[in-house]
C-alpha cells in the first residue's frame, strides 16, 4: 500500500501513498498511523499523517532508518472493526464581522453569501488530517461549486475560530495566526484545548464533522456559557 | 515550608522552559520544541548536578534579569554569555559561564546578552519547581503548551524553585567549537530544482536573516530555482528541514516549527549539525555540504561521543 519508503534526514521516515489527495489514500495512510500509534515501535518518536504522505521521525539513539522501514514494510495492519471515527457537529456564525472575505467568496464565485453558505454547509466532511498549529483540522471535499484559491496575499493575522476554505479544503483556526484560506465565518466552540490532558482535540483525522449555522446572538451566548 | 523564588525583573527576549522536547503529539500539531542547543543544555543541568532530562530557562540574545529570595544556592549558566551578578552587598561580578555559581538572598542576576550565539542556559541546584505539561518541561508558546502556562516568562512574574542541594563547586573548561559547513541530507524533492542551483547552494554562502527564531531561519542567499512545481500537498515536516518557497530563499524548520506545511522540502540538516546551526546569529553566513546517509548517522555518532566526553569531565 505504501508507494515508496525514503529516509527524511537522519532521524525520520517518508512514506509516500500516491500523488492524489482522495479519502480512498488517506484512509490508508490513517490506517497506517492508528497501527504503529498502537504498536509503540521502538525509537519512534513522532507520527505525522498528512493527504497522502506519513512522517516518522524517530530517536537515532534507539534505531536506524534500514531497520525502521524494514520494520514498517513487514508491520500487520490491525483489523480494524472497532470504529475510532467520530461524527462531530461544529456552530459557526457568519455574520459579516466573522465572515471576512464574504464579498471575495461572492465576487469570485458569483454567487450570493446565503447561496454559498448554504453550498457550504450542507455537506458532511471528512478530516484528512490536523495540524500545522495545535488541532487544526483539515477538511474536505467542499462543494466544487464553492472551490477557490487561497488568498493572493494572506492575512498576517486570521483571528482564532475563523472558518476557512481553498481549493477542495475547508479548515479552521484553532489559535490567531498568519494565514490565506478565505473566511467563511467563526465558530466559538474550542477545537483545541490544552487543559484536557487526555483528548485537547476536539477533531480528528478520519472523523466526520458537520457545520450548523448559528446568529451572532447564539454565537455570543456560546462565550457567555 | 516557604519555597525559595527568583523575581524576574526583566523577562527578556524568549526565555522559556525547556527540557529534551516532547513527544508523540505532531499529529495533532504540538511540535517536539525542547532546548535548541542540546550539548549545553545537558552541559548546564550535568554542572548543577540536576538529571539529564530536567528543565532549564533557555534564553536568547538577551536574556532575563532574575533577583533571588531565599537561602543559599548553586547556579550555572552555560553558552557564550555576558552576564553580571549584582550582590546584595551591592558590589557587582562580571559573571562566569560553566562554573558554579554562588548566590544569596537579595543577589540579581543580570544576563545582559550572548556573545556571538543565540541561546543559553540557566540551572539551579534543586530545579525549578513547575509541572510537566503532556510529559513534558518543554514550552510551546504559539499553543500556549507547556509550563508557565506556556507562555515565556513576563517582567514581575515569580520563579519557585525546589529545595536546594547543598553548596558545590564544578566548573568546566569548555569552548564551543564552530564549524566550517552545515551539513545536510537531500529532501524529498531535492530535484524539483535546477542544477545551477543545487550547485549554488553547496557553494555559496547564505546569510542567515533577522527573521529568524524558534521556529524557523530563514536565510537569504542565491535564490533556489524549481523547475518543477513551487506547491506540493500539505504534508508533515521534521527538525532540520530545508524547505523553499516559491521566491526561492530557504526556510530551515527550527524546533517550534509548524508540523505540516506545503513547501518543497530541498534538504535536511544532520542532527549532528543541530545545535551548532542554531546558535548561528542573524547576520552571519554559512555554507552547507551535502552528505550521505551513513555519514549522517556516523557523525551523530561522534557527536553523542563528544558530548558523553564532555559530561564524563566533569566530576
Amino acid at each position: 500500500m505504501i508507494k515508496n519508503i525514503v529516509n527524511l534526514g537522519d532521524a525520520a521516515i517518508y512514506c509516500d501513498f500516491g500523488e492524489e489527495v482522495t479519502k480512498d489514500i488517506n484512509s490508508k495512510v490513517i490506517k497506517y498511523f492508528r497501527t504503529l500509534k498502537n504498536k509503540n515501535l521502538k525509537g519512534v518518536t513522532n507520527l505525522s499523517p498528512s493527504y497522502n504522505k506519513l512522517i516518522i521521525t524517530f530517536d537515532l539513539n534507539e534505531t536506524t532508518f534500514i531497520e525502521l522501514k524494514n520494520n514498517i514494510l513487514n508491520l500487520k495492519l490491525d483489523d480494524e472493526t472497532k470504529n475510532e471515527s467520530s461524527k462531530i457537529s461544529i456552530p459557526i456564525c457568519c455574520d459579516k464581522e466573522y465572515s471576512l472575505d464574504i464579498d471575495r467568496l461572492e465576487e469570485k464565485l458569483n454567487k450570493s453569501k446565503s447561496d454559498i453558505i448554504k453550498i457550504f454547509i450542507n455537506k458532511t466532511y471528512f478530516c484528512y488530517m490536523t495540524g500545522f498549529v495545535a488541532g487544526m483540522p483539515f477538511l474536505g471535499d467542499i462543494n466544487y461549486k464553492i472551490q477557490l484559491n487561497r488568498l493572493e496575499t494572506p492575512r498576517v493575522k486570521v483571528p482564532k475560530g475563523s472558518v476557512g476554505i481553498t481549493e477542495q479544503f475547508c479548515n479552521v483556526y484553532t489559535f490567531e495566526s498568519p494565514g490565506g484560506w478565505n473566511i467563511i465565518g467563526n465558530t466559538p466552540i474550542s477545537i483545541f484545548d490544552s487543559t484536557h490532558k487526555k483528548k485537547p482535540n476536539l477533531i480528528n483525522p478520519g472523523d466526520e464533522i458537520t457545520f450548523y449555522e448559528i446568529s451572532k446572538k447564539d454565537y455570543i451566548k456560546f462565550y457567555e456559557k | 515550608m516557604k519555597s525559595d523564588y527568583f523575581k524576574v525583573i526583566r523577562g527578556g527576549l524568549n526565555s522559556t522552559f525547556q527540557d529534551q522536547g516532547r513527544e508523540n503529539l505532531y499529529h495533532i500539531g504540538i511540535p517536539f520544541s525542547g532546548v535548541m542547543d542540546k550539548r549545553n543544555y545537558l552541559i548546564a543541568n550535568r554542572l548543577i548536578n540536576n538529571g539529564k532530562d530536567e528543565p532549564v530557562l533557555e534564553f536568547a540574545f538577551q536574556g532575563p534579569c532574575l533577583k533571588y529570595f531565599g537561602n543559599k544556592r548553586n547556579i550555572v549558566i552555560t553558552g557564550e554569555i555576558n552576564f553580571i551578578l549584582a550582590r546584595n552587598n551591592s558590589e557587582k561580578e562580571k559573571g562566569e559561564c560553566y562554573k558554579t555559581i554562588e548566590i544569596n538572598d537579595g543577589d540579581v542576576i543580570d544576563i545582559i546578552s550572548t556573545n556571538k550565539s543565540v541561546y543559553g542556559y540557566f540551572s539551579v541546584s534543586g530545579g525549578f519547581k513547575i509541572d510537566k505539561v503532556w510529559n513534558s518541561y518543554s514550552t510551546t508558546t504559539r499553543a500556549n503548551v507547556g509550563p508557565n502556562n506556556g507562555c515565556k516568562l513576563i517582567n514581575g512574574q515569580k520563579i519557585l524553585l525546589n529545595e536546594k542541594k547543598p553548596i558545590f563547586n564544578r566548573r568546566l573548561n569548555f569552548v564551543n567549537t564552530k564549524i566550517e559547513f552545515i551539513r545536510v541530507l537531500k529532501g524529498t524533492n531535492f530535484d524539483y530544482f535546477s542544477q545551477d542551483s543545487i550547485n549554488n547552494f553547496f557553494s555559496k554562502d547564505f546569510e542567515v536573516t533577522k527573521l529568524t527564531d524558534r521556529m524557523g531561519m530563514r536565510l537569504k542567499g542565491v535564490k533556489l530555482v524549481n523547475l518543477k512545481k513551487t506547491n506540493i500537498k500539505s504534508e508533515g515536516l521534521v527538525k532540520g528541514t530545508i524547505q523553499v518557497p516559491a521566491d526561492g530563499n530557504p526556510i530551515i524548520l527550527l524546533s517550534d516549527h509548524g508540523t505540516i506545511g506545503g513547501y518543497p522540502k530541498f534538504g535536511v540538516i544532520i542532527s549532528a549539525d543541530y545545535d551548532k546551526l542554531v546558535q548561528t546569529p542573524p547576520g552571519t553566513k554559512i555554507r552547507f555540504k551535502k552528505i550521505e546517509l551513513k555519514d549522517a548517522e556516523n557523525l551523530y555518532k561522534l557527536y553523542n561521543m563528544e558530548t558523553n566526553n564532555i559530561l564524563n569531565k566533569i566530576l
